[in-house]
């Protein structure tokens, strides 16, 4: 017999294998799920879950599908929440301190409590992400937010109001476009294929008969 | 540190072995020895595994046997279900699936001036895309060319692959980097802004651009956030459960079920992109997946139902390294890029048994060998296993290597108390990818007219294999194409006046003619995980 331990779904209490995930505990309950379920492999962002060890007072926060079940955990999923995403022409904007102020301005009224970064399913440093948006420093602000799922936890404990996900979002498109290096080597050769300079190369490997082009594949230099 | 003590133990003599491992240029496999190698060992030579179809347009050919259930499967609804007369949506390009192919087509759609709309019966990212770890492929380097890649890609499918298909993956591959790039995405780069590349199986050149390990996490979240920004209709947790034709046999929309409230509702279109992924969730041969939830072939058989051909839907690929150990991430991917930055494939007894970047097939077959015939894996409580040596990229790349290029993999591990730093990792093949598909032209479009299909729901990119990074391209190359073409189309096109749904009857009928009709409800559009008792 398998060791079991008791889990509150929503309150209601299961007796589930231990060992098993939040998810799978659901599944095993007899959940069909539809909502709250994407990848099932942590990078999705779908199953955003809080819970409380009974008899404990701290409230933590985890993507139901990377967390084991414990004993006298209550759970709550929390498949949805409404972050405000702000519409914006990427083309257009630009990358300075202005543009988060136009779209973001609730960032500067963050009051510091930091439950952003303890909620994190990601255990990103959010608080610090968003203070490097609210200096304009993009470059940092991706970095420090580029493993974040989009979850929405950090956003579900904010008491200004922030949606730190679409914040990070709006810095690394930001950075990404504007301030990382341009590539050389990329632009040359979209270009050199823009002028055909591969056509006929690749025009007659596609005419080759079999024989030869298994040939050239199974005698190519590998780069080391 | 592995819970189990076993483990702990046996990885000492990886450790030991490690300095001379990480010296040893293990020889590659000749082409007899691989193709011996497949033949005895690759689950798709497993016969017994498929069935051969007996009715639609690819009766006679063989599939996997849950494909072909669903292929044959009965339908979700009846023409009598819906009123075709009042559609509830209206649109030029109707996009089924919200990866990467559905949303770069949809961008693509919507630049060019016409109405587009993406259905996805999750959420928009909810796909393999999201998923993609390891990196995506272009020839953009001075020491490389789209021929190169062309030669790669085409030998490494094993010369199946259709050619006008690689001349568009490859000579595209570079400007879908540079579209990605001025979206915003985030390549790892130099200083300078040289792009930072590596190999992957069955790569000559070192041409896979990344994005650390979350590749295609990064693409896939800045397609979406531009789909939003662009104000396109994204109706989620709505399936398509069957395609509208009209009366001439031309696609003309879906018939389309909302997830949670059954509710049916129909959307009609100039053209339809199937952009549905792949079939990961179908778990053929028993085999955990890697894929994501809806990963369920539904695509497959929307097409196949209105007379859309498959091409090469015998064809699997076994990720070499899913997760052989803990059980919570049974089956999850350990990326290829693990093993291009370094880490070697080894056995119980500490020997490095083969090159670690073959191509895809022939390394989950060699892992196979070694488990079977060999039995030189490590016993686990789900199956065999060999180790992964991921200490050895640090050893050999330096300190800090693992969680700047590979974060995902350590959080990943670390959230079981195994540090890939300090220790190896068990691995065992996943089911990873369906090489093939709904056959497509060099325009994206299938078999039915003004139907196209792209990304892991198409056939015949990557013959009868595909490389680490040709997917994550395949997905945006071939999403942008068919986006543009399908817009193309859909504005010489009037809006479809008859629309019919008589293929369903139609095909109901094949299937009883045969001797098959069955009561499988197809498509599957979620696996059935809960536990009924």
């Amino acid at each position: 017999m398998e060791n079991m331990v008791n889990v509150y779904l929503f309150g209601k209490k299961y007796a589930v294998p231990e060992g098993l995930t939040i998810m799978t505990a659901m599944e095993y309950a007899g959940y069909d799920l539809v909502r709250g379920c994407g990848c099932r492999n942590g990078f999705c962002g779908a199953c955003a879950t809080i819970y409380r060890i009974h008899g404990k007072q701290e409230l933590h926060a985890c993507l139901a599908c990377q967390t084991e079940v414990q004993e006298g955990m209550y759970v709550a999923t929390l498949p949805f929440f409404p972050l405000v995403k702000q519409i914006y022409n990427i083309e257009e904007i630009k990358p300075t301190e202005q543009i988060m102020m136009q779209l973001y301005p609730e960032i500067y009224a963050c009051i510091g409590c930091n439950a952003c970064t303890k909620a994190c399913t990601q255990e990103l440093n959010v608080m610090q992400y968003i203070a490097y948006a609210q200096r304009g420093e993009y470059e940092k602000c991706a970095e420090e937010s580029f493993d974040c799922v989009m979850c929405g936890v950090c956003s579900s404990r904010c008491p200004a109001g922030i949606s730190h996900p679409q914040v990070a979002m709006l810095a690394r498109r930001l950075n990404g476009k504007y301030l990382a290096p341009d590539c050389g080597h990329l632009e040359d050769r979209v270009k050199e294929i823009k002028d055909g300079t591969f056509e006929e190369l690749i025009e007659n490997l596609m005419q080759k008969p079999i024989d030869e082009i298994k040939e050239l594949y199974n005698t190519r230099e590998i780069e080391k | 540190m592995y819970k189990i003590e076993k483990f702990n133990e046996l990885a000492k003599i990886v450790a030991e072995k490690r300095a001379a491992n990480a010296d040893l240029e293990p020889r590659r496999m000749t082409a007899e020895e691989k193709d011996n190698l497949l033949a005895t060992f690759h689950p798709d030579y497993k016969q017994e595994e498929f069935t051969v179809l007996s009715a639609g347009v690819n009766k006679g050919d063989k599939v996997p046997t849950q494909l072909a259930e669903l292929l044959q499967g009965k339908s979700r609804i009846s023409a009598a279900d819906v009123d075709l007369n009042a559609p509830d949506y209206d649109t030029d390009v109707l996009i089924i699936g919200g990866g990467g192919a559905g949303a770069s087509a949809a961008i693509e759609a919507d630049e060019a001036g016409v109405k587009a709309m993406i259905v996805t019966k999750l959420r928009i990212g909810d796909a393999n895309t999201m998923m993609a770890e390891g990196g995506i492929q272009a020839a953009d380097k001075p020491n490389d060319s789209p021929a190169i890649h062309y030669i790669d890609a085409f030998g490494g499918g094993h010369f199946a692959a259709k050619p006008e298909l690689v001349k568009n993956l490859v000579t595209k591959a570079p400007e879908a980097i540079q579209w990605l790039n001025k979206l915003g995405v985030e390549f790892d780069k130099e200083a300078d802004g040289t792009m930072v590349t590596t190999h992957g199986g069955g790569t000559s050149r070192k041409r896979m651009h990344a994005a650390k390990d979350y590749t295609g996490a990064e693409i896939m979240r800045t397609l979406r956030d531009e789909v939003l920004n662009r104000g396109i209709p994204v109706i989620d947790f709505t399936a398509a459960v069957e395609i509208i034709l009209d009366e001439n046999g031309k696609a003309a929309g879906a018939v389309l079920m909302n997830m949670e409230t059954k509710e049916l509702l129909v959307a009609r279109a100039k053209t339809v992109i199937i952009a549905t992924g792949g079939a990961g969730r179908l778990h053929y041969q028993g085999f955990p997946t890697s894929n994501h939830y809806g990963a369920t072939a539904d695509g497959l058989i929307l097409g196949y139902r209105v007379g859309a051909r498959l091409l090469y839907a015998d064809t699997l690929q076994y990720h070499p390294t899913g997760t052989g150990y803990p059980e919570q991430i049974f089956g999850a991917l350990v990326t290829e890029k693990v093993r291009s930055l370094g880490a070697k494939l080894v056995n119980i007894d500490g020997e490095v048994f083969m090159h670690p970047l073959e191509t895809r097939d022939v390394t989950a077959a060699s892992i196979i060998r070694e488990c079977q015939e060999r039995d030189k894996g490590i016993e686990t409580s789900l199956g065999k296993a060999v180790w992964l040596d991921t200490p050895m990229i640090e050893y050999k790349h330096g300190e800090g290597t693992i969680e700047k290029r590979i974060p995902a993999m350590m959080r990943m591990f670390g959230k079981y108390g195994i540090d890939i730093r300090k220790e190896p990792i068990l691995v065992y093949p996943t089911l990873h990818y369906q090489n093939g598909g709904l056959n497509i032209s060099a325009d994206c479009s299938t078999d039915v007219e003004n139907l196209y299909a792209a990304g892991e729901a198409a056939g015949g990119i990557h013959g009868r294999n595909r490389l680490m990074g040709n997917s994550l391209l395949d997905v945006i190359v071939f999403g942008r194409d068919a986006g543009k073409n399908a817009a193309a189309k859909a504005k010489e096109t009037a809006v479809p006046e008859k629309l019919t749904l008589e293929h369903i009857e139609k095909f109901s009928k094949e299937l009883e003619n045969a001797g098959i009709a069955s009561e499988t409800a197809s498509p599957m559009l979620l696996p059935k995980y809960a536990r009924k008792s």
